[in-house]
């Protein structure tokens, strides 16, 4: 009874806190930061499946996330015919040529009798060639279609699908590649399990930097349709304008809420299911197994239990989870930008919401979604404010002063280490730590 | 003959010149990295940006001495402001070891709380840097620019491929050779160092000998401290210090640790060099080598690159993950310095 | 009261006891020895003797001196030394940097006391640029004798010497300690190999859970009948 109040405590200050900025800055960018805190709160009960259930480091966040991203892109954009016609074929070929030649190189390692090596340097043979029948027939290709209208295109486009279709897609991509990565890299140990996926991770985001004919690169794809109505068009509508008259708003400012909240909802919808299906999850006899196998690994696989299996189940879920989340964060933004996906933000400040909200628990992991998104956007203002008033003795355009303020942004970095070893020193276990334990 | 000599050329200005001094720099970085691995047993994640830090701290002191009047003749003036930059990240490291790390060591703290905890110094490190200095880009290289510069070469050899050595880059291996040699020295041949090898083989026999944990983790911040800050000086000398390329920075000396096998002094180094060069000669287009070796005056069609150069640094994230996953102890197997 | 004395020791690894009010010590010049079936806590006793475990109660005694509360490393100082049971040289060290490490706490020239433990163990000085991770067993647990002896100890504390090496290899050690002892050391030692162990033992304990079954001199264990029926084989 005691912890269930204290979580309600805890969810109603951080609802406070929102309200505040509410009232103080504006409720656009209270909803602005709210819609983040969501899709934040998805993607670390994604990383608390991993870490939390099982123990797994995963610290190749951000490609997972840039994979719901290019889902995002891939479902919702609009074929672009002409560069289907340069080379769409040839791609679909050369891809097709690619994904035979992994599964060559696997097969080569598995059937081929002899040693170890013998079989890596065969595996390694087929696949080097397959990689270059693969750019032999994809090259030209890639040329051609980046040729198509390069400022407006010079790519595929996507299926033209609504894009909520993409957020299950987003976590489809994700899953399948956390099956690859998973099978290679789980039997690693803790810490190089984080280097590999780190490792794996900036390698997608490099290949999705690259690679224009798919997702156009470093040029971003933007434009993105979008689940909810536009501004412009609600601006239009009598409802609106109505409940602007009576309300004494700002039209502007009306529509650009209830586009907001719009997101807002399809958010929560989605974040509740997430959660329901991983407390039952975690309340399954599958997830008190998995619990038993993170805390002592050795005893489980002497009982018989296949480690190595759950570890991968449960990689992939959450993987799907994090896709799922970045799908979610490219269809608000309404734009896909490969160089965005930094590891500070998409891994590590995911790690430290986990870590602050609890490890092992799903209301923890969303209370530090939203606490920790929030203090990483409002550390900011909050920052220039502490330093303004600290160097409020200073004369005006006193040179220090100056750099302060103009740096001040830089503080919120600085806090949430801060903050991470707090808690890692004094609540090792988070803000509301895991049940049972 | 001059066609052999000039697709030398060529190659020694492309591959051999940047490949030596971005190794020399991975393998300074991943030396700190394997000796903080060695001994204390974590991956420091926050070692980029300890590199960072003691880039900045050099860089401001360089400021100030070119402000006064100070600079070091044809070498960079950074070179004199560097032992200030040494000291502030020792001190920087030993403040953090004192305040944080010390606490898990006495819990006993399992590797992957300790690289949480790197990751949180990360954050603060990479916040205090931009907060003192901001997020621009500095170049604070002055002096002579160039040690051999392409025209010059051209002239003395008469071959048409120029070769150019960049005052920084010679400054960046001689220091690197220096810096290799000294740390081969104390680890090999002193007492400490002697004390520091062992400790890392086996911390309970060295408790038994009666080697004091406390100082050999002391020495240990102290040697990772000063490296980090000329690995981090010596980087940014020669590419422009960027703040936000330093995190960046920490797969690829990951890269060269593991390659090498991480805790292994030697194969630290060994690894920072494969990262480098490969990185070089899987994305150098051997177009113009070719038509040189190649009789007549027959050119190949494609730049004939491996990999585009936009691919460059995915090079080491590649080796990172196939070493991890065929040989996770590396070239030189190794836990122990 | 022995030079070294532990007594009424109780403790164990922060959960349970495992020690349970056992009592052990030895003499200068004497070979005591202890023995006792797999589990006792023998280990546990000389690591609790040594101060690398927290001692829930009981004493230990140095010369007169209480040293319960010590840490390891001034035990070591105080003349104390220990060659435990596993992972007893550093592999990655040539001998001569393993003895040098022996005498790490010492400031005065130990170059004697290294050309003394190579007169102890000759194979060890013709090996001496070798690293000890590549030596045969016999050989490293001669690297890990020496290590010890490097501090010119007046206590030296061995934890199952014999392990893992051959029978000849086993009599050539003994020889050794013997010949340790009678230059005025202590020696206090964990053997599996009991019988032969308590043939050159001065003192024997018997221990069996934590706790002193018999003590004796070893003469006159190896003469009990019940002693020889239970932890003999006959
Ligand atoms: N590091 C340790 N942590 C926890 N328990 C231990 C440890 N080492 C030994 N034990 C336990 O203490 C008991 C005594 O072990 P030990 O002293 O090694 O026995 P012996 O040397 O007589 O064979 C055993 O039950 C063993 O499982
Ligand atoms: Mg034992």
């Amino acid at each position: 009874m005691s912890t269930n109040l204290r979580n309600i405590l805890l969810f109603t200050i951080m609802g406070a806190l929102l309200v505040a900025v509410g009232v103080i800055q504006s409720a656009n960018v209270a909803l602005a930061i709210l819609n983040l805190c969501l899709i934040s709160a998805i993607m670390t009960l994604g990383v608390n499946i991993q870490w939390g259930y099982a123990g797994l480091f995963n610290a190749g966040v951000m490609g997972f996330a840039a994979l719901g991203g290019l889902a995002a892109v891939l479902v919702s954009f609009p074929p672009v015919p002409e560069a289907w016609a340069v080379g769409g074929s040839r791609a679909m070929l050369g891809a097709v040529t690619g994904a035979l030649s992994i599964v060559l190189a696997i097969l080569a390692f598995k059937m081929i009798p002899g040693g170890r090596r013998l079989r890596g340097w065969a595996a390694a043979a087929v696949a080097l060639s397959g990689v270059v029948l693969m750019r032999f027939i994809l090259d030209p290709a890639v040329e051609a279609i980046e040729a198509v209208e390069p400022a407006r295109t010079g790519f595929l486009g996507g299926l033209g699908l609504p894009i909520v279709f993409s957020w299950i897609a987003g976590g489809a991509f994700a899953a399948l590649a956390a099956w690859g990565i998973g099978k290679i890299a789980l039997g690693l140990r803790s810490d190089y399990l984080a280097i590999a996926t780190l490792g794996i991770s900036e390698i997608i985001v490099y290949f999705l930097k690259n690679e224009d004919w798919l997702a156009r690169g470093v040029k971003n794809v933007n434009g993105l349709p979008r689940p909810v109505p536009y501004e412009i068009e609600l601006q239009k509508t009598l409802w609106v304008q109505e409940l602007a008259a009576k309300l004494d708003f700002n039209v502007i400012e009306l529509s650009s809420i209830i586009v907001k909240l719009s997101y807002a909802g399809l958010f929560i919808v989605v974040l509740a299911i997430v959660f329901w299906l991983s407390e039952r999850a975690l309340k399954s006899p599958w997830g008190r197994m998995m619990r038993a196998i993170r805390d002592n690994e050795i005893a489980a696989s002497a009982m018989g239990k296949d480690v190595t299996w759950r570890h991968l189940q449960v990689f992939v879920l959450g993987s799907a989870v994090i896709g799922l989340a970045g799908a979610m964060l490219t269809t608000l933004d309404g734009i896909f930008t490969p160089a965005s996906y930094q590891p500070l933000r998409f891994t590590f400040l995911i790690w430290v919401m986990v870590i602050v909200g609890g490890s092992g628990n799903n209301l923890g992991s969303i209370l530090g979604g939203f606490a920790i998104w929030f203090f990483w956007i409002e550390a900011e203002p909050i920052g220039l404010a502490v330093i303004e008033l600290l160097t409020s003795g200073m004369g005006e355009d006193h040179a220090l002063r100056l750099h302060l303020i103009e740096n001040a942004a830089h503080t919120r970095l600085a806090t949430m280490g801060v903050v991470l070893l707090m808690v890692l020193r004094f609540s090792p276990r988070g803000l509301i730590p895991e049940r049972g334990k | 003959m001059t066609d052999i000599l000039n697709a030398l050329v060529l190659l020694a200005n492309f591959v051999l010149v940047p490949g030596l001094t971005y190794g020399s720099q991975l393998a300074l970085g991943a030396l700190g990295v394997t000796m903080i691995y060695a001994v204390l047993r974590f991956s420091n994640f926050g070692h980029g940006e300890t590199m960072s830090f003691g880039a900045m701290i050099t860089i401001l002191t360089t400021w100030w001495l070119q402000e006064k009047g100070i600079t070091f003749g044809v070498l960079p003036t950074a070179l004199l402001a560097l032992p200030v930059g040494i000291i502030a990240t020792v001190v920087m490291c030993l403040l953090f070891d004192r305040v944080v790390y010390r606490y898990y060591r006495r819990e006993k703290a399992n590797p992957v709380t300790y690289l949480i905890v790197s990751v949180g110094i990360l954050f603060i490190l990479s916040g205090l840097v931009r907060f003192i200095i901001g997020p621009q880009d500095r170049v604070f290289a002055d002096g002579e620019r160039f040690i051999m510069k392409a025209r010059a070469f051209k002239q003395m050899t008469g071959l048409d491929q120029g070769l150019a050595i960049k005052t920084t880059q010679g400054v960046t291996v001689v220091t690197a050779i220096v810096i290799v040699a000294l740390i081969f020295w104390f680890l090999n041949r002193t007492r400490t160092g002697k004390s520091m090898r062992a400790y890392s083989d086996n911390e309970d026999l060295a408790l038994l000998s009666g080697i004091n944990p406390a100082k050999v983790v002391a020495i240990t911040w102290v040697i990772t401290g000063a490296l980090a800050a000329i690995a981090g000086t010596l980087y940014g000398l020669d590419k422009g210090y960027k703040p936000f390329t330093y995190l960046g920075l920490v797969l690829p000396i990951f890269a060269s640790a593991i390659v090498g096998g991480v805790g292994n002094p030697l194969g630290a180094i060994a690894g920072g060099f494969v990262v480098a060069f490969s990185e070089l000669l899987l994305t150098f287009a051997y177009k113009r080598v070719i038509a040189y070796l190649t009789p007549g005056d027959w050119i190949p069609e494609g730049l004939v690159q491996l990999l585009s150069t936009d691919y460059k640094l995915a090079v080491s994230f590649v080796i990172l993950v196939i070493v991890l996953l065929v040989k996770p102890t590396g070239i030189f197997s190794g836990k122990t310095l | 009261m022995s030079f070294l004395q532990g007594g009424g020791l109780y403790g164990g690894y922060g959960g349970a006891d495992i020690l349970h009010g056992c009592s052990i010590g030895v003499d200068k010049g004497e070979v005591a020895v202890v023995v006792g079936p797999n589990g006792a806590g023998k280990s546990t006793a000389m690591r609790a003797l040594f101060g690398l475990l927290d001692l829930r109660e009981g004493s230990v005694v140095l010369d007169e001196k209480d040293i319960s509360r010590l840490p390891p490393q001034e035990r070591v100082t105080l003349g104390m030394s220990f060659v435990p049971q596993n992972a007893n040289v550093f592999t990655s060290m040539t001998v001569e940097e393993n003895l040098e490490m022996g005498a790490f706490v010492r400031q005065d020239d130990f170059r004697p006391t290294m050309d003394q433990v190579f007169s102890l163990f000759p194979v060890l000085g013709q090996k001496r640029s070798q690293p000890a991770g590549e030596l045969s067993g016999g050989q490293r647990q001669q690297v890990a004798v020496g290590r010890a002896l490097m501090t010119q100890p007046s206590v030296l504390m061995l934890d199952e010497p014999t392990a893992g090496v051959s029978p000849i290899v086993m009599d050539e050690l003994f020889d050794r300690v013997i010949e340790i002892a009678k230059t005025g050391i202590a020696i206090l030692m964990v053997e599996q190999n009991a019988r032969q162990a308590l043939e050159i033992a001065d003192r024997g304990f018997v221990l069996v859970q934590g706790q002193n079954r018999y003590t004796d001199t070893g003469q006159a264990l190896l003469a009990d009948p019940e002693v020889r029926r239970s932890f003999l084989g006959g």
